[in-house]
């Protein structure tokens, strides 16, 4: 029989055991019963904001729940373990069930540490640490006016950000005399304070809380100053508190300062019990960052197999993620010391403060610190981590070239084998280069796959694209992400390209930039260029087109076609809809009502497309653009209008929005909603762009998505009037057709954005680019060439001739068959 | 080596006008009850033509395909699912098992004619 192992704590840590115990020898001997308080299994912690900012569950999971079974592990979620009984060596849960061990591992992490500040337990006080904890802050939301974060470290920081994007106004409080007291200095930190007060969060130093006011719930703070805040949510985020509590109950060893106690060998006092991860206090401290807990679980598997392997502390640069502005600090970020050399740089203007500490020889990085532009954090941390000897002028690191290549004369070719890369998992450069030249990964994804590089904090993946491209340099290639065998350029170069040189069909485009006969990428690709820029009708280029668009229709099975006229806002008279019902009836169309608040008629053969179109388009229709990338629809609740909720009019302002766009061509389809209210019946925040009613105004969401890969919107800016709302709508739309890769969402756009959400914001909305009224321009125009292309080619005879099957019969396509169903008809099967 | 097999063409049949068919494209047309997809490459100079159901789900719509070329060799995708297949002997590219029946095109005085065996 198989000896268990017991694994308390089914977090980060614990997973990561799991996984490399599942890869060890370990597998024969043992059988593995893990536990776990939280209903879901271990999750993606370090990247809880996107949970809040609307990833789902499934997807920040470490691995699927279906994983730990396939691996033989049992895995008991949503069952919390509260007593250990170390003479009898089983533990007892809080279903009263007791399970015994012959080994027992805790992995229990750590809690959100809350001070005992008077008020604490009220209503509309949070922590910021679990899915649990988002949801609950999430339902409070609609209920608040304005939030304050106590915390100003790392985590409170990200929290703040977290909630302000959220729409609500946000303090944050330290009681530090500066922001990120452990990785910044004071410089820095006042730095740091005035990028975050350009986005509006309010900062307040020197504050310590004396009590939260309210009467059973939260509504403002009173500090030990005297002075007093209002606020109606707040989160704490004061620090963290190792769960030593079963140790202690057990008997273990515990700081007093919290944490279960062990040696470098992840070995308590017990032979028995061992313990890893955030839990736990080693060499004297807790180690708060997932790369040394990942580590601690590679030990202890390695001692439990005999090997014999120590935790020897772990580097703790940290690079701030998700607040706009980037902040890193690296090696030894605030020694003060005579005999060291600081270099520093500080642009005030721009929001730039770096700084580096070097050997009284200038010979050595020891470490630094970087705010407001990071770009080099992976190369410095690198150059710290590997000793590498420091090139002539050290100071370029900071001042002159930058990125992978030759940041100050160091590139990542010049990096030792050794180079963890990947602190998260642990992987070197030499496995990451081993993957890419001997497995053929030469894709981000590959690597991510073959190596697990890249897989946690992300942190690393900068570095790993200048692996890649310094690898693809040496063998003469590049890594630029052309369009096919016919374009050496990228969709984004393609458009300057036709737009500078006026370039109006594609054998214009193949002819002067291409060559071969082009294909079933770059064909429809320029069709959707050539649109976007001069808005033309499509029908001229249909050779050129994806079949719906060259038909003006959506392909669907046995090659009928769809017919989807334009409502716009989902609003339609009796009268429309009447026309509707007849046309479909004299061709014999099934009808079905479509999620974007339309109606879409099936069925219609080629030749009949045109017919059908000249009626809809006599009774006042225009062409739904269902077949394009392009503007669907802009889906709308009833609005203030009926509903008794109804902050304003949402329906006239879809309509508005819908017809400003429509027929705008994109690299990928578009959606848009328009929703009264908070309550948010439109959906609004499943869609390209989402606006959303206030008391106040219109709150503007971007970037959402429905489909396959559910993503909500992120508040681009609130409280707007309908003409800024329109006109950062123009802007929004016009940057994204003009920068993303073909079929690219928007929120796949945004999320592979240099810079992500802050830098949009700060393009659309503060325009720092100073590109706001050329892209106003630009739509301008576009809107100004719309026309109808159904009824473009309804009125000419020549472009009808182009819808018909046979070129040389009349016949039709006898390979069309139906069968009845509810009393309409379907495609038969071929 | 491949060995190709020559079909001997028995009769050529007038299928349609060039200017019926579309510049850089395909179209279909109707023969003796068979449905063949005609693809006119107009920069090359060349004409090619298939039948025009596709071997994947049995759809009539290769005529509907982007054309282009790969390396050269001229193929067209089909629109549903964009399996491709090269046009000079009809196979898949993108999957072996497919095979597509090619034909034989010329242009005389103006009109296209399609080799029958
Ligand atoms: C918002 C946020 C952002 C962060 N960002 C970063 C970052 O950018 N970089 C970085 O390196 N780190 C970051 N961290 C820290 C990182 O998440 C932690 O270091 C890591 O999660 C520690 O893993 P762990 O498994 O030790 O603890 P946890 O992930 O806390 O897991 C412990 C698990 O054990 C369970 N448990 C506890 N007691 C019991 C019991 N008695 N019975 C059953 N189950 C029990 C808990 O419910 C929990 O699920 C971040 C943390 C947060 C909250
Ligand atoms: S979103 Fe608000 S205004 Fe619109 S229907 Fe729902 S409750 Fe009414
Ligand atoms: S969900 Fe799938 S089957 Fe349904 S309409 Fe969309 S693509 Fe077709
Ligand atoms: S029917 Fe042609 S690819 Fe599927």
């Amino acid at each position: 029989m198989k000896k268990r192992i017991v694994l308390i704590g089914n977090g980060m840590t614990g997973y990561k055991f799991c996984e490399k115990f599942v890869a060890s020898s370990l597998v024969h001997e043992y059988e593995l019963l893990v536990f776990g308080e939280e209903p879901h299994p271990a999750y993606d912690r370090v990247h809880l904001t996107s949970y809040y900012t609307g990833t789902v569950p499934e997807e920040l999971l470490l691995a699927p729940a279906g994983w730990y079974a396939e691996h033989g592990i049992e895995l008991r979620t949503h069952e919390r373990i509260t007593s250990i009984d170390r003479n009898s060596k089983t533990i007892i849960s809080e279903k009263n069930l007791s399970y015994s061990y012959d080994i027992l591992i805790l992995s229990t992490g750590s809690s959100a540490f809350v001070p005992p500040i008077e008020g604490v337990e009220k209503k509309g006080v949070f922590v910021y640490r679990t899915f649990d904890d988002i949801d609950k802050i999430k339902a409070y939301i609609p209920n608040a006016k304005k939030a304050a974060v106590i915390g100003g470290g790392l985590l409170g920081l990200e929290a703040a950000k977290a909630v302000l994007d959220d729409g609500l106004p946000t303090s944050i409080i330290e009681f530090a005399p500066r922001l990120m007291p452990r990785q910044l200095d004071p410089q820095g930190a006042e730095i740091l304070k005035s990028k975050l007060e350009e986005f509006n969060l309010e900062v307040m130093l020197n504050k310590s809380t004396k009590c939260i006011m309210g009467n059973g719930s939260v509504q403002g703070l009173e500090f030990n100053d005297g002075s007093k805040l209002d606020t109606d949510l707040l989160v704490i985020s004061a620090g963290i508190r190792p769960r030593d509590e079963l140790a202690k109950q057990a008997g273990l060893e515990v700081h007093p300062r919290g944490g279960i106690v062990v040696n470098s060998k992840m070995e308590t006092a017990d032979p028995g019990i061992f313990a890893i991860g955030e839990c736990v206090v080693v060499h004297n401290m807790v180690w708060g960052l997932v790369a040394p807990c990942y580590e601690m679980a590679e030990v202890l598997v390695q001692n439990l197999q005999g090997d014999s392997k120590e935790f020897l502390g772990f580097d703790l640069s940290s690079k701030l993620k998700l607040i706009g502005t980037d902040v890193a600090s690296f090696g030894d970020a605030l020694v003060e010391d005579k005999n060291i050399k600081t270099i520093v740089y500080e642009n005030k203007a721009r929001g730039i403060y770096k700084r580096l500490n070097l050997t009284a020889d200038g010979k050595y990085l020891l470490g630094g610190i970087l705010v407001g532009e990071a770009e080099e954090y992976n190369m410095l941390k690198q150059v710290v981590n590997n000793k590498m000897v420091l090139p002539e002028n050290p100071e370029d690191f900071i001042l002159g070239a930058r990125g992978g290549e030759g940041a100050a004369g160091i590139s990542v070719g010049d990096l030792p084998d050794a180079a963890s890369i990947c602190s998260c998992e642990n992987i070197s450069k030499g496995q990451i280069m081993q993957a890419i030249e001997q497995d053929g990964a030469e894709a981000l994804p590959l690597i991510k796959k073959c190596t697990k590089a890249g897989t946690g904090c992300g942190g690393c993946v900068p570095m790993l694209d200048d692996l890649l491209t310094h690898y693809m340099k040496s063998q003469g290639r590049e890594v630029r992400k052309t369009i096919c065998e016919h374009f050496n350029y990228t969709r984004q170069e393609l458009y300057d390209l036709i737009k500078v040189n006026e370039i109006k069909t594609f054998n214009d485009l193949l002819a002067t930039y291409g060559k071969g006969s082009g294909c079933e990428l770059c064909k429809p690709l320029t069709a959707s260029l050539l649109a976007s820029i001069w808005n033309d009708v499509i029908v001229k280029h249909d050779t050129i087109q994806d079949t719906n668009d060259r038909f003006l229709a959506n392909i669907q099975q046995r090659g009928v076609y769809s017919v989807v006229p334009r409502i716009p806002g989902g609003e339609i008279t009796p009268d429309k809809l009447i026309v509707i019902g007849q046309v479909a009836k004299k061709y014999d169309l099934y009808t079905k009502i479509t999620g974007g608040q339309r109606i879409d008629l099936f069925g219609a053969r080629v030749d009949q497309l045109p017919n059908i179109w000249e009626e809809l388009i006599d009774a006042g229709f225009e062409s739904g653009h269902a077949y394009g990338k392009a503007l669907r629809t802009v889906k709308s609740c009833v609005g203030s209008t009926w509903c008794r909720f109804g902050m304003d009019d949402s329906v006239s302002f879809a309509i508005e929005v819908e017809n400003r766009y429509k027929g705008l061509r994109s690299p990928h389809k578009l959606k848009g909603g328009v929703s009264g209210c908070v309550r948010e019946c439109a959906e609004a925040r499943g869609k390209d762009f989402g606006i959303i009613a206030t008391d106040k105004g219109w709150n503007l969401f971007v970037c959402g998505n429905g489909g396959a890969n559910p993503r909500h919107a992120d508040l681009l800016a609130s409280d707007l009037d309908k003409e800024t709302c329109v006109r950062y709508l123009d802007r929004f739309l016009m940057f994204y057709i003009k920068t993303a890769g073909p079929l690219t969402r928007t929120s796949k756009w945004l999320s592979e954005l240099e810079g992500g959400l802050g830098y949009l914001k700060d393009v659309i909305v503060k325009d720092s680019l100073g590109i706001g009224e050329k892209l106003e321009q630009e739509m301008k125009e576009l809107i100004s060439h719309y026309q109808c292309e159904w009824t473009t080619v309804v009125r000419n005879e020549e472009m009808r001739k182009k819808f018909r099957h046979f070129v040389n019969s009349d016949q039709i396509d006898e390979n069309i068959k139906y069968v009845p169903m509810r009393g309409q008809k379907m495609p038969a099967k071929v | 080596m491949e060995t190709q097999t020559i079909t001997e063409v028995k009769e050529w049949i007038k299928a349609a006008a060039v200017e019926d068919f579309p510049e850089n494209g395909g179209a279909a047309v109707l023969i003796n009850g068979e449905q063949i997809a005609v693809f006119n490459f107009t920069n090359e100079g060349r004409w090619y033509a298939t039948q025009n159901q596709c071997p994947h789900k049995g759809e009539m719509a290769i005529s509907r395909g982007l054309t282009g070329d790969s390396e050269g060799h001229p193929k067209v995708a089909c629109p549903f699912h964009k399996r491709t297949f090269s046009l000079e002997d009809g196979k898949c590219l993108t999957d072996e098992q497919y095979q597509l029946k090619t034909y034989p095109v010329k242009v005389e005085n103006g009109f296209v004619f399609i080799g029958i065996e």
